[in-house]
């Protein structure tokens, strides 16, 4: 990595999801030099893993796809993943990024032929599918990845399975020696977009998210839908892989809760209006969507996304917050028991399968490697005038995709301002 | 018109929410209910009661006075603190619940022959006599709450217990005559007056 090449008017972006690409797209076709790290082995974050995105239904492959070719085409952007960001030092137009580059065990001849993971047998849980099911331990991260290479897990390094793979690569694309390394970028500014994950639902323990098969988060329930994903697009229910018919969905699965996510998370509402349109395209009239809510968020001009869902007669509405769920051990049905608001109705109604809608919250703690003020849920706050460090998308906020990309383009002007700054500093 | 609109302004006034955050124990957290109803699913003897939490948040603001104070709701909580947990605004409704039932019986409007109504008199003019639990006696006016023929059929269903107690010095057979209070009882007597006064004082009630 020695040929990476920062001047103080170069920007940093940390994170490389849809936010983070935008910011690195929108900063080089300014004509900055751009450095966009990523911790992953590719692009493409979370907005990868989804099955489509609201309000238009189309599948992101497309947004993806063009944000890549803007990147790709760019000669002013460097990319670097497996890239954490460790510490970044100085201000606003002067700053020191430490990074540690973990090894990937492929060098840049790899051409994603795939005959190394032919070589292997070792399996490991997949996590671009949320870890449903398992990959082989020489991957490809996804059929989008970028960049195409495949990438080595390091419980294979030091096996025999390392040296097969090694021998089966026709191009000597494999260098199993390959050692972490440690490096320091110089940068005017920082745009921090290291995203969000989804709240932990095992923490909300009523719902039994760590007991019982048949409950599953959304962020699962769009790796079910995906053709790409592990049930090849089938709704199964991950207990004994029948079809999921009759899908419970609750919201607010750990948002608006103090003793959970104390924000709204924003997206989960639209997130499962969207996904009542899964049920139906698998299902037809024979699926069955019930939707457990407190209050419909959808914000903005979603309104009309709402009602068009509203109007599906497969689609249920029930006014309560879900008190806790129950398992029929011998079908494997999930029972959720509450009170609704709408009349003061118990209920104990039984699902083949209930998704939580899990609330976002920030990926990582930029207050362990800079000096930047969060709000109550870790999301940053907006800068200061002297600040070069700049949140964008996830990072702070809950936001959708749309949202995101907006914030990551406010986020690049800023920081464009910024290296301006300093080329007129070093111009006099 | 007019009348119409009389009685509607009537039937939408707030002055009970006003009263219940006035007069009842937290029950300035009323008006922070979203009603989501995890309270009311959570309760582990929500089936039995008439208006679970949520439904009686509603009722104090829609202005449902007379159905609140009267019910025997609030008086079904056991203050298993299951609501207070899982409630996602943190409202203290155990709390509450027994701030509102306290309220209820202070003004006469609870209702007369609710057991648990009937027990918590007992046993605070049981405590308040000597500052402390006649343990003999409440458990007696307990048993004959319902008149002597229950009280003695109560008796005999307990007597094993009554005895295992005696026999390991739990229970004092001549406590009816010789229970001791605290030191200073009358110092008690003064202190419950006091506080008396300037909870009447606070909240309204004519002494």
């Amino acid at each position: 990595m020695a040929d990476v090449v920062a001047t103080n008017e170069t920007i940093v972006v940390v994170g490389g999801g849809i936010s983070g690409m935008t910011a690195a797209v929108e900063a080089a076709e300014t004509g900055k030099d751009v450095i966009l790290l990523e911790r992953s082995p590719s692009l493409g974050g979370r907005v990868n893993q989804l099955y489509r995105y609201f309000p238009k239904l189309c599948h992101p492959t497309c947004g993806m796809e063009i944000n890549l070719r803007r990147l790709r085409g760019n000669p002013r952007i460097r990319v670097l993943t497996l890239a954490e960001v460790d510490r970044i030092q100085g201000k606003a137009g002067d700053y020191k990024v430490s990074v540690t580059i973990r090894p990937r065990y492929v060098n840049d001849n790899c051409t994603a032929c795939g005959a190394c993971a032919e070589a292997v047998t070792r399996e490991i849980p997949n996590p671009f599918n949320y870890n449903l099911n398992k990959m082989k331990a020489v991957y490809l991260p996804s059929a989008m990845a970028y960049p195409q290479r495949y990438c080595i897990d390091p419980s294979l390094i030091g096996t025999p399975e390392a040296e097969k793979a090694k021998a089966a690569c026709p191009h000597d694309a494999i260098d199993l020696g390959m050692q972490e390394q440690k490096l320091t970028l110089t940068a005017g500014a920082v745009v921090w977009a290291t995203g969000w994950r989804p709240y932990d639902a095992a923490k909300i323990q009523p719902y039994g998210y760590d007991r019982f098969a048949n409950v599953i988060t959304s962020v699962e329930f769009e790796r079910l839908a995906d053709p790409r994903g592990p049930t090849q697009g089938r709704i199964l229910r991950p207990s004994d892989g029948k079809e999921a018919k009759n899908i419970a969905f609750i919201q607010c699965a750990g948002s608006r809760d103090r003793n959970h996510l104390k924000h709204c998370s924003r997206i989960c509402c639209m997130a499962s209006l969207k996904q009542t349109h899964y049920v139906r395209e698998k299902y037809g009239d024979e699926g069955q969507s019930t939707i457990y809510y407190i209050d419909i968020r959808a914000i903005d001009r979603f309104e009309d996304f709402y009602q068009k869902v509203k109007a599906d007669p497969r689609v249920r509405f029930i006014k309560s917050k879900v008190a806790n769920i129950t398992e029929d051990k011998d079908t494997g049905d999930v029972l959720l028991h509450g009170v609704d608001t709408e009349g003061y109705h118990r209920y104990d109604a039984r699902h083949d399968l209930c998704v939580l809608a899990v609330g976002m919250e920030p990926s990582a703690d930029i207050r362990a490697v800079a000096d930047v003020k969060v709000d109550a849920s870790g999301f940053i706050q907006a800068a200061s005038a002297t600040d070069g460090i700049f949140g964008a998308g996830c990072a702070t906020n809950a936001l959708d995709v749309n949202r995101a990309v907006q914030s990551a383009t406010a986020s690049t002007l800023r920081a464009v301002q910024v290296v301006n700054r300093m080329a007129k500093v070093e111009g006099q | 018109m007019g009348d119409l609109n009389t009685s509607m302004i009537e039937k939408y006034r707030n002055d009970f929410l006003k009263e219940v955050e006035a007069n009842v124990e937290e029950g300035q957290w009323v008006k922070m209910c979203m009603q989501c109803g995890v309270c009311s699913g959570s309760c582990p003897l929500g089936p039995s009661w008439e208006h679970p939490p949520q439904e009686i948040f509603m009722m104090i603001r829609a202005g449902r006075r007379d159905e609140v104070l009267k019910s025997e709701s609030m008086w079904m909580c056991t203050s298993c603190y299951n609501c207070i947990v899982r409630c996602p605004r943190e409202l203290p409704i155990t709390h509450i619940m027994h701030g509102l039932a306290n309220y209820a019986h202070r003004l006469g409007l609870a209702p007369k022959m609710n057991p648990t109504r009937r027990f918590a008199k007992i046993f605070w003019d049981n405590i308040a006599k000597s500052g402390r639990v006649n343990e003999l006696e409440l458990s007696m006016r307990l048993y004959f709450m319902d008149g002597f023929k229950s009280g003695v059929q109560k008796g005999l269903e307990m007597k094993d217990i009554g005895i295992g107690m005696l026999k390991t010095g739990r229970l004092n057979p001549f406590g009816l005559f010789a229970h001791k209070g605290c030191k200073d009882i009358k110092g008690i007597h003064k202190m419950l007056k006091k506080a008396y006064e300037i909870e009447d004082r606070k909240k309204g009630f004519v002494a």
